[in-house]
């Protein structure tokens, strides 16, 4: 009875839309690489995190006083009296960390597998800009505490925009909306912060996994599971049922379905994830101080700016290279170009295998140095400058850009070795 | 586009047309959201120059205003101040003033419109506080030196001219502020001159 029910309102709903056949279409007969590994946990993940900071984000605003006399003494209020309002915000601030952690992962994962490839150039460009929405996000949220790192930190990434020639200072001060950060930045880094942003991201996550399902996953060996219609034996096919709409056309091999298999296996992702999340959360919510900086626990001031002036860890590489270039304006255009370039990866990568596993050892040294150079730009962005430490950074520098390069010129006619006809799994 | 028989031209040229009215009409949308950043009226009388006027000051004397939030100073330095500006070099981190800390009319020695009357920011280049005119005393910090400014904070110190000495934690020398002269003895200061 209650079956007969709860099926009937099934139909009721799919002869009105299509509920059925999407969530088969994109879960339940999805064909899914049979051989992804660790590496594939952080894109479930990412998704896991915006639902996090979007769900706290609304909770927080509940309470939060967005004006210059108000915020800073809205987010002690939030951490002193509102009830849970601790556990809101650090969930939140330890979000916007995990965020560019898992993120970061995962953009590593399309690197050495070359998942930014030829079809799927435009998964890794929406990607980008989910990458560079999330940084707009987290420089606009840094503002709302209110507290000394937050304003000086917007002071210093506002000020970039000052070395632009002719408009530079006409366009710092459309951007503050003021002579000085003041309330009317604060005001408006708040909405962008709570509803602009957040927004241009759902729709750029929704694009990510259209494109992503029009072409389907890549995988750690970088072949593709559908193949051309007729080109597979059938006891080699793989048996489970898949939507027509990529069966009727390929034959697919080595493939499960989204659902249950890495729904389940994400689930168990999510648990390793949680573990790692709450320790944080509850037992070093600061971050050593790198997620959340002492002197944010201070008010805005302008007249006293902090000894050291740090961004978060997140942006810490990408400010080396700002700092690295002993110019004000070619340090912006490296460090504009140091993210824009990745937008172009997809077209500077000419090899027509994929994965790191079939490449040749130029490449697995160029993506070697190329993370190391990321990671020890990434500390050094974090300490003061010293000479030395400029000279360091120097060097990062020239390996982050000379990766692109590099890439272009080997790619072309790579020594690689030969594919397999088959994923490789156990 | 549909393949409808009809007249083609007109769908074309009413398309067109729909296009570009339509689109004047977005960017001119555009206008109030785009100028509702700029800064608001309140602002900007927070932010509005200050006149001084100093037909009153004395040589050797310093006097204060506030120009957005911050203190500005005025000081009138004699020829014996200005004969020892030309003399530090040696001791300055950017004696030439290289780092733009100063509108390009105050690219000189003496980093000022008039040599005799000194104008800048009196916010050190380091954390903020705001140094202390020594104008007799100065030579306890620098040995030889008459006059100058000395931050209580942290040490820095700067010459008549804003300039900052080396081995002090300060970076950079002190800001000029733009300013011009309205009159021989009036000064405003928050404008360079022809701007409106």
């Amino acid at each position: 009875m209650l079956k007969k029910l709860l099926l009937g309102t099934v139909d009721w709903i799919d002869a009105r839309i299509p509920m059925t056949e999407t969530w088969n279409k994109h879960l339940a007969q999805y064909p899914t690489p049979v051989n992804f590994n660790f590496w594939y946990f952080f894109g479930s993940l990412a998704m896991l995190i915006l639902v996090n900071q979007i769900l706290t984000g609304i909770w927080l605003t509940m309470h939060y006083n967005p004006s210059a006399e108000g915020a800073f003494a809205s987010i002690e209020y939030i951490m002193r009296d509102v009830p849970y309002g601790w556990l809101l915000r650090y969930m939140h601030s330890t979000g916007a960390s995990a965020f560019f952690v898992v993120i970061y992962l995962h953009m590593f994962r399309g690197l050495i597998y070359g998942s930014y490839q030829k079809p799927r150039e435009l998964i890794w460009i929406f990607g980008m800009f989910i990458f560079l929405a999330l940084m707009a996000e987290a420089f606009m949220g840094y503002l709302l505490p209110w507290g000394q790192m937050s304003f000086w930190g917007a002071q210093v990434i506002i000020s970039l925009f000052g070395a632009i020639p002719i408009v530079g200072d006409d366009l710092t001060l459309w951007i503050r909306g003021d002579y000085v950060i003041s309330g009317a930045t604060l005001n408006r880094f708040f909405a962008l912060h709570v509803i602009a942003i957040p927004l241009a991201l759902v729709v750029l996550v929704f694009l990510h996994i259209v494109a992503l399902h029009e072409v389907g996953s890549n995988n750690p060996d970088g072949i593709e599971i559908k193949r051309k219609k007729g080109s597979i034996a059938e006891h080699e096919k793989s048996k489970f049922t898949f939507h027509k709409q990529y069966s009727a056309k390929k034959d697919i091999i080595d493939a499960i379905p989204f659902h249950p298999y890495f729904t389940v296996k994400d689930i168990m992702g999510v648990a390793g994830f949680l573990i790692f999340f709450c320790a944080v959360i509850f037992f070093m919510p600061e971050g050593g101080g790198y997620f959340l900086e002492a002197p944010n626990f201070e008010p805005a001031n302008g007249l006293k700016t902090p000894t050291h002036i740090a961004p978060v860890w997140y942006y810490t590489p990408f400010y080396a290279i700002l700092r690295a270039i002993p110019d004000k304006l070619i340090g912006v255009a490296f460090f504009g170009g140091s993210i824009v370039i990745l937008f172009f990866l997809p077209w500077l990568d000419r090899c027509k295998v994929k994965s790191i596993r079939y490449r040749s050892w130029k490449h697995k040294l160029n993506i070697a140095q190329f993370t190391i150079c990321f990671i020890v730009l990434g500390v050094l962005g974090a300490l003061p400058t010293t000479p030395l430490l400029t000279k360091i950074a120097q060097v990062g520098t020239i390996g982050y850009f000379s990766f692109f390069i590099a890439l272009w010129i080997y790619s072309k006619n790579e020594k690689t070795k030969p594919l397999p006809t088959r994923l490789t799994f156990k | 586009m549909s393949n409808a028989p009809v007249n083609s031209g007109r769908r074309k040229f009413l398309t067109l047309t729909t296009a570009v009215v339509g689109g004047v009409g977005a960017a001119v949308v555009a206008v109030p959201f785009v100028k509702s950043w700029s800064p608001s009226e309140k602002a900007k009388a927070a932010g509005a120059p200050v006149t001084v006027d100093i037909s009153k000051i004395k040589p050797g004397q310093l006097i204060r205003v506030e120009w957005r939030g911050k203190p500005v100073w005025i000081v009138s330095r004699t020829q014996k101040i200005l004969d020892e500006l030309a003399t530090l070099n040696d001791q300055l981190r950017d004696p030439n003033s290289q780092e733009p800390q100063q509108p390009e009319y105050a690219l000189n020695t003496g980093r000022s419109l008039k040599p005799d009357i000194f104008v800048a920011v009196g916010i050190c280049t380091h954390l903020g506080c705001s140094p202390t005119y020594l104008p007799d005393s100065f030579s306890e910090q620098v040995e030889g030196v008459e006059s100058g400014f000395f931050c209580p904070c942290h040490g820095s110190k700067f010459d008549l001219a804003g300039r900052v000495f080396q081995n002090v934690p300060a970076p950079l020398n002190l800001v000029i502020p733009p300013h011009y002269y309205v009159s021989d003895t009036t000064i405003l200061i928050g404008l360079d001159k022809g701007d409106a």
